[in-house]
């Protein structure tokens, strides 16, 4: 696949801001590209429109945070999820969006969404341990799979949609045949998870992963060197594994970050990968190269960020932050 | 009337002074150290009376937005929800389902403002209810209920700390009340370390060497007595006392229905092993929950962390009032402060000590209230704001003590508690 005109990670610069309610945790982009839906510390999550910056709220949705977002093929409808435990679907084709479906998908906090690439069904991931595949067009409930004894962080369909792969608070990350449900690989992730046994808590955990297009290679982020997990002390690590022999190729570091987590991994057009970093050294975008362990590029966002998307154009960032704003950043050299 | 002091040199023992003996005897429930009474009958009347206390210490700072005092849907109120509890109109975090059912036997202080937000000072505030200065030096609460509580005979310990390692050493805890009363630290379900026979030593070399020991102790004693030499005397001999009583440690010897309805955790271990203790006549428990200082993902770790207390706690709590443990003992559930109602941008909570809440159960106490208010967005306190000394002083009075009363310490009034403040009357029965 070649990268689009334009492309350049080099160049990469925040094109927009815009502000939003409360501070964000999560954010998605539309197939078109067009609005930016975002979800944070509270219970309506809002589109944006990316041109005019224009905020609709969904409301009376959730009744906690919300953590995660996906959206529909046509663009007119997304899905919400919260710490309620709840998936709401939306059409946001009339001035006030309109609940279509609401759905009490988990026990517990439900943290990562994903939709699969034939565009026919939505994957979640619960506090409860368990995936579970859902009709994207009718809110249906296809499979569940009891994937974990912990928290789901993140899980994400393969690029073919013939697996899932799923992060746990545990380092556990497993990849799941669609067809049956059954554990299809199992790879070592436990470098992200973290245990203080002076502050007895675990910590840590798979917060982001991303496979590229042929399905070669899995990437798995998050943090390590927590050595004060209730301090915030810990670095960003990712973890890079070729899928045929589930082997650990390498691992992704950044230098002079001290505070940070990979919340947020995006395969790009180049073979690059995008990493969101966020902690108590800044925000950041990262970019890496799958056979090099050192970043390529590295674009600061000013603000912690918490969560990060690529638009279908290959060329479009949105980026979650503390500061209520959603950052558009732009793989292309700045217009004249 | 002062218990006698035979110490040649006359140096600091840690009595009850006339004054809190006298209001003792005039306030029927009191309990009160029962080698004080003469007469048997009263020894005996006050011994089905003995008043325990527990103490949760929630080290860190437990947050009171995902516990006690939730603020769900606003800026402050973090992603939790609150739920019913089986009180009418009290409502509480969703991270404790199983308290939530046993709120009915529980008093809720939300309005505890102890403008203390370091986490050394603020928890020297919270166990001795004064506030830290270099002049002086304060007992902690379970130095204080050892002293005022524990029957000179009882052969457990007066002050025990349970921790998941145990660990047996002693603490320093005790301040002008002695080393006597100073803890003891327990733990992991099983007797202290260093507490069986060695196998070499026959029961008999044992009583003989023992008696030599109190032999040459004797007459060391009979010439240079001081507190330190009794507590040093006192060692020995609760030493030999825990050795007879090492099954009281071993939480083994519990049904194992109870052990599997505290839990396969560290913390229903501990909880399990002092409502064990608590039966077996020990008279203040400390047991410590860590770590709740989450100034980074404090919503994943308190996820994590109360969580895994919701439980053994609640089971704690509705076995001793199954027992009919409950109306006899004091349960205190506290921590250094509590934590901001602003969010950080590490989905954080830092140190708040303006607005926060301490809970309680059992004697003495009105059951199944919350006593006052926070703001809105639990930024401050709106009604029925006390601080660690009213605390301290409800602590002494629940468990039927003066709390105006003294120790006399060398001839000293020391008071138990903070003379200028008072006891918070709303919630005692």
């Amino acid at each position: 696949m070649a990268p689009p005109a334009g492309f350049d990670i080099k160049a990469a610069y925040i094109a927009k801001q815009i502000k939003c309610e409360r501070p964000l945790n999560c954010c998605r982009i539309d197939p078109k590209v067009e609005h930016v839906v975002v979800g944070g510390e509270g219970g309506t999550p809002q589109r944006l429109n990316i041109n005019s910056g224009k905020a609709t709220n969904l409301e009376n949705g959730h009744d906690s945070w919300v953590f995660d977002a996906a959206w529909l093929p046509d663009g007119t409808r997304c899905v919400t999820s919260g710490g309620d435990g709840r998936l709401v679907w939306w059409d946001l084709t009339s001035e006030k969006p309109a609940k279509i479906h609401t759905v009490e998908a988990h026990k517990g906090w439900i943290r990562s969404l994903a939709t699969s690439p034939d565009g026919k069904s939505l994957l979640s991931g619960g506090n409860d341990g368990k995936l579970r595949i859902w009709g994207l067009a009718d809110a249906k409930p296809l499979m569940t799979v009891e994937a974990s004894k912990r928290d789901i962080y993140r899980a994400i369909f393969s690029p073919d949609g013939k697996l899932l792969v799923s992060g746990d608070l545990m380092g556990g990350l497993v990849a799941w045949n669609v067809s049956d449900g059954k554990e299809s690989a199992r790879f070592e992730g436990k470098t992200l998870h973290a245990y203080n046994g002076g502050q007895q808590v675990d910590f840590g955990g798979i917060r982001a992963i991303a496979m590229s297009p042929d399905g070669k290679t899995l990437v798995a982020g998050g943090l390590h060197k927590a050595s004060n997990p209730l301090g915030a002390v810990h670095e960003p690590l990712g973890l890079v594994f070729q899928t045929s022999d589930k082997k650990m190729i390498r691992q992704w570091t950044a230098n002079g970050i001290t505070g940070g987590i990979f919340w947020s991994l995006r395969y790009l057009a180049d073979g690059s990968y995008a990493g969101a970093s966020g902690g108590s050294t800044g925000g950041f975008l990262l970019f890496f190269k799958p056979d090099g362990e050192k970043e390529i590029h590295r674009l600061p966002l000013g603000n912690i960020v918490r969560d990060m998307d690529l638009g279908s154009d290959g060329l479009t960032i949105a980026t979650a932050h503390h500061d209520r704003q959603v950052r558009i950043i732009k793989l292309t050299a700045r217009k004249a | 009337m002062k218990r006698d002091c035979t110490y040649a040199c006359h140096s600091p023992e840690h009595l009850l002074a006339r004054r809190q003996f006298l209001g003792a005897m005039a306030a029927t429930p009191i309990v009160g150290g029962l080698g004080v009474f003469t007469s048997a009958q009263a020894a005996e009347s006050l011994k089905s009376q003995q008043k325990r206390v527990v103490v949760f210490n929630m080290h860190g700072g437990l947050s009171q937005l995902e516990t006690w005092d939730p603020k769900p849907g606003t800026e402050t109120g973090g992603p939790f929800r609150s739920i019913e509890t089986s009180v009418p109109g009290i409502r509480i975090s969703e991270l404790m389902p199983e308290t939530a059912k046993v709120m009915h036997h529980l008093t809720l202080v939300r309005g505890v403002n102890t403008s203390e937000d370091d986490h050394g000072k603020g928890l020297y505030m919270m166990l001795t209810g004064r506030r830290q200065t270099p002049a002086a030096n304060y007992p902690q609460i379970g130095a204080v209920m050892a002293r005022a509580l524990t029957d000179a005979q009882n052969p457990l310990p007066g002050h025990i700390l349970i921790t998941p390692g145990g660990g047996g050493g002693r603490g320093n805890e005790a301040a002008y009340l002695g080393p006597k009363y100073s803890s003891l630290a327990v733990g992991g379900g099983k007797p202290p370390q260093y507490t069986e026979r060695p196998r070499d030593i026959t029961e008999s070399n044992e009583s003989l060497r023992q008696d030599v020991r109190r032999q040459a102790a004797d007459k060391f004693l009979s010439r240079r007595r001081t507190a330190i030499t009794d507590a040093y005397v006192y060692s020995y001999e609760q030493a030999l006392r825990l050795m007879s009583q090492r099954e009281s440690f071993d939480i083994s010897k519990e049904p194992q229905r109870d052990q599997d309805r505290y839990g396969n955790s560290d913390l229903g271990r501990q909880c399990l092993l002092g409502r064990r203790l608590l039966e077996k006549g020990a008279t203040f428990i400390q047991i410590t929950h860590s770590n709740y200082d989450t100034h980074n993902e404090n919503f994943n770790f308190h996820l994590e962390q109360v969580g895994e207390f919701d439980r053994p706690y609640a089971t704690f709590i509705s076995d001793l009032a199954e027992r009919g443990m409950l109306d006899s003992t004091l349960v205190i559930m506290m921590s250094e402060f509590g934590r901001t109602p602003n969010i950080n941008l590490y989905y954080g909570r830092d140190h708040w000590s303006r607005a926060w809440t301490v809970a309680m159960a059992g004697c003495g106490l009105q059951k199944g209230m919350a006593f006052g208010k926070t703001n809105e967005k639990g930024t401050a306190v709106t009604d029925g704001q006390v601080d660690h000394a009213n605390l301290f002083h409800t602590y002494l009075s629940a468990v039927g003590l003066n709390s105006n009363d003294s120790f006399d310490i060398d001839g000293r009034d020391m008071p138990m508690a903070d003379p200028a403040s008072k006891p918070i009357k709303e919630v005692l029965a």
